[in-house]
């Protein structure tokens, strides 16, 4: 390494920070008020790219791309506006993991709407006018636009410091943050005050999104990847504060830039490419600040964890009607192969349902009973599934060991992720998790040599008896079966008792001697492993498995598999999931614009059935 | 029949599943100052939170001069001139006083701003060294001057105090009172929720007693004492 090809790696870092800053300060800005996470944030990011892109194409001269990227930003703004006034002042009051699911089916929409207007391909934006050239540093050319970049994240955190601290408007957001009640008893608006804290946070994604016309194309993913990259940022910053935002932001690029400056290093005679190594250094910064100061550098500590779903009616062992549903809904599926000659494709779809079952049943357990909402359940699957496919095709074992190699894998991933999440409560683990599924995502996108990079792993095909149709499917309807029965009696013992004793009031359960978080713990890893097994199954019965295996979208299936089916029953799961996987196979794969579909799915959920299908008894 | 400025009749309240508030009957005539007394946990806050539309399920009429509030949300019940100071204080720490005062100042109904600056720090001259201060570096009583000086500066016509002398040093409770008296003489009207039934006497022309969200008398202060043990 040398000293100048890390300066340069830092102004190209600092870079980065800016647009991820303006993201994470939008992101804490409107939840300090609304107590709101935006899932639709990065979202708002993607959509001002795309739109400054566009406008910088039609608007003529330096006006067309200065003006049309601040028209972008302000376009944004406003969409938020929108947004607020007519989706969000409705769920409010709603319990927090359905504000976070509902605000991830607009990121759907606005997703889906993105493909709808621009198409599926990258768009790249033109050079900056008065900024095409670039400088000399150090004997190494830098982009002008890099160094405006890198100077506009410390501008806009003045700006947004002078706005807090001289104006009306932003004492009124310091003390909504604090005490929104006593703000409107002052006899100030909240209305007006929330849909112009969220349009300026949108904007100010927006305009992240809008200043990287000229450094990076406008893509569909790039909704997810920031909003995954901005809620590391919050985490490491602590939520809630704008400077952390920007010194966590610089923090994390400059720690990217120095594993990117290192490049290949040897130590002990192993070459390490440390340029791979940049996302496990996001992971590795956040891990250590979790653990040295879990609000975050700047965060205040969280107060009293505020309930982060509603208050359940304690669960019931299921009575004879529900036994006997059960045995019958079991004579069905071993019925299922007999009528295989009729309709071949009954036992592909029953066996999708069945790895759905497992997967959303494993996601309920830390939910419903757990109270923990995770937003990256797909990190496990996906641990199952590259686990088992490596053990298959790498190793060359035979079906039953990888299987159950991939399972401690996932285990083994529950443990060490869980082992942070669990110290933190309602969004902020919700965040979390997202963070590590997409760190996970990352590794196996990235690590070509091991996952196969974007290609996958393919031909991982299970032996005898597993190899047919038939034997693998009754092989996943006994795991099936073995997974519900255990969790139920986990549900039930002693350990269920505890964990739903640390969800309903944490503080009460360890005055009685319950270590909340080490059940948590425990209940993260019995999730990661029946997780592991869903990811596991999928893996034999694709035969192939790519970095789309684990991507939010697959997470969030299973949260809406686990809410369809109703958090407060047992039975949830099993009916969630088999009638989302039946809608997903049936009228998704007739449309391109599924994720719209089932993001109006979900709203619709939320907004009209907020108990589920199986009426899981929620109060407000 | 002459108007109260303040009617509240047949109030019920609810936190979640558990009612609070049993068809609560009472009144604040225009520049008359009324106590609440009862003890911890009888509905006194909640009564005061339910003027202020602060309880999200309520029931029973809720009037202020003749109009019923009842269905206002509490940003305009606000701005038709009530002042509430809360049980806790409620200051925004992160706030200097000066900024805690600016965010809450507005003109009375009749546009007219009877608490410039001057006149506020007259009343409470403490205040005028702290206004840098940042509300968590401020003592309890400093605190509670703010919350009332933080609802004057809404020019309110009906002040709701709730436990103001709650944590609070005895000489400032005295001079709080001072203020009270001064206030109440200037024509405003005041519901005192306390269970300092001295501080009462010393301000109020009549009292209601209630227990366990139910009204159980109410009589002139002077008889109030007899009546709380």
């Amino acid at each position: 390494m040398t000293l100048d090809s890390l300066a340069f790696q830092m102004i190209n870092g600092l870079a980065s920070a800016s647009g991820l800053f303006f993201v994470a300060a939008g992101l804490s800005i409107i939840f300090g008020v609304t107590r709101i996470v935006n899932m639709a944030h990065g979202a708002f990011y993607m959509l001002g790219l795309y739109l400054a892109v566009t406008l910088a194409d039609r608007l003529p001269g330096p006006f067309g791309y200065w003006g049309g990227l601040l028209l972008a930003a302000l376009a944004v703004g406003l969409l938020g506006a929108a947004v607020e006034v007519l989706l969000l002042r409705r769920i409010y009051h709603v319990p927090e993991l359905y504000q976070l699911v509902a605000t991830f089916a607009l990121a759907l929409i606005l997703n889906d709407a993105a493909l709808w207007i621009w198409g599926p391909e990258d768009l790249l934006g033109p050079r900056a006018p008065g900024l095409k050239g670039s400088i000399e540093l150090l004997g190494r050319r830098l982009p002008d636009y890099d160094v405006f970049l890198a100077l506009a994240g410390p501008a806009v955190l003045l700006a947004l410091h002078l706005l807090m601290k001289r104006t009306r408007f932003g004492r009124t957001v310091r003390a909504a943050t604090q005490d929104r009640e006593m703000v409107a008893a002052l006899g100030i608006n909240q209305a007006l005050l929330f849909t112009a804290v969220f349009a300026l946070g949108a904007f100010l994604a927006g305009l992240g999104g809008a200043l990287q016309t000229a450094r990076e194309p406008a893509n569909l993913n790039l909704d997810l990847a920031v909003l995954g990259d901005a809620f590391v940022v919050v985490v490491i910053g602590g939520m809630g504060s704008i400077p952390g935002a920007y010194v966590a932001a610089v923090l994390v690029a400059l720690v990217k830039a120095l594993c990117i400056a290192l490049g290949t290093v040897e130590i002990a005679g192993w070459a390490f490419n440390m340029t791979k190594l940049t996302l496990v250094a996001e992971f590795l910064v956040m891990a250590l600040v979790l653990v040295l100061r879990p609000q975050g550098l700047f965060g205040r500590p969280h107060g009293a964890p505020a309930r982060g779903l509603a208050s359940e009616a304690p669960l019931r062992p299921m009575g004879g009607t529900g036994l006997a549903l059960a045995g019958a809904a079991l004579v069905a599926a071993l019925a299922v192969p007999l009528v295989a000659t009729a309709w071949a494709y009954a036992p592909v779809l029953a066996l999708d349902m069945l790895i759905a079952v497992i997967f959303a049943a494993s996601l309920h357990l830390l939910m419903g009973p757990g109270g923990m909402a995770s937003f990256g359940h797909a990190a496990y699957f996906g641990l199952g599934a590259y686990g088992t496919a490596l053990a298959a095709t790498g190793l060359g074992l035979p079906t039953l060991p990888a299987f159950g190699i991939g399972i401690l894998a996932a285990g083994a991933g529950a443990l060490v992720f869980g082992w942070f999440c669990v110290r933190l409560e309602g969004v902020y683990l919700a965040m979390l998790t997202l963070a590590f599924a997409q760190i996970v995502w990352s590794v196996a996108f990235q690590w070509e040599e091991v996952t196969g990079g974007s290609n996958g792993l393919i031909g991982i095909w299970p032996d005898w008896p597993f190899d047919s149709r038939t034997g693998l499917y009754l092989a996943a309807l006994a795991v099936a079966v073995v997974v519900l029965c255990l969790i139920r009696r986990l549900i039930f013992a002693p350990f269920g008792h505890a964990l739903r004793a640390g969800r309903d009031a944490r503080l009460r359960a360890e005055a009685s001697g319950i270590d909340v978080a080490r059940i948590r713990w425990l209940g993260f890893l019995v999730s990661g492993l029946v997780a592991g097994a869903a990811g596991g199954l999928y893996a034999f019965a694709k035969g192939s498995i790519s970095p789309e295996t684990l991507t939010v979208g697959r997470s969030i299936d299973a949260l809406v598999m686990v809410l369809l089916g109703g958090l407060g029953s047992p039975a949830g799961p099993v009916l969630g999931a088999g009638a989302f996987t039946l809608l997903q196979d049936t009228v998704m794969r007739e449309t391109d614009y599924w994720r719209a579909l089932l993001g109006v799915l979900i709203l619709a959920l939320v907004l009209l059935f907020p108990g589920g299908i199986a009426g899981g008894r929620l109060r407000r | 029949m002459t108007a109260q400025l303040l009617e509240i009749q047949g109030l019920e309240a609810w936190y979640g599943p558990a009612q609070a508030l049993f068809g609560l009957s009472l009144a604040v005539g225009r520049g008359e100052a009324v106590a609440l007394i009862g003890r911890n946990g009888a509905g006194k806050s909640t009564t005061l939170k339910a003027v202020m539309g602060l309880v999200r399920r309520r029931a029973g009429r809720l009037a202020l001069d003749g109009a019923d509030i009842s269905a206002l949300p509490t940003h305009h019940i606000a701005r038709l001139g009530v002042g509430y100071v809360p049980e806790d204080r409620r200051i925004f720490t992160e706030l200097t006083a000066e900024e805690n005062l600016d965010l809450a100042r507005r003109p009375g109904r009749d546009g007219s701003d009877r608490w410039p600056t001057e006149r506020l720090f007259a009343l409470f001259p403490n205040l005028a060294e702290l206004r840098r201060r940042r509300g968590d570096a401020m003592s309890g009583g400093e605190q509670q001057m703010l919350a009332v000086a933080r609802a004057l500066v809404g020019n309110p016509e009906l002040l709701l105090l709730d436990e103001p002398s709650e944590g609070v040093a005895p000489i400032i409770v005295e001079e709080m009172t001072t203020a009270f008296r001064t206030l109440k003489a200037d024509g405003l009207s005041i519901l005192l929720s306390e269970q300092n039934v001295a501080l009462c006497a010393e301000l109020c022309d009549r009292a209601y007693h209630i227990d366990q969200g139910e009204l159980r008398w109410s009589g002139p202060m002077a008889d109030a004492s007899s009546i709380v043990e």
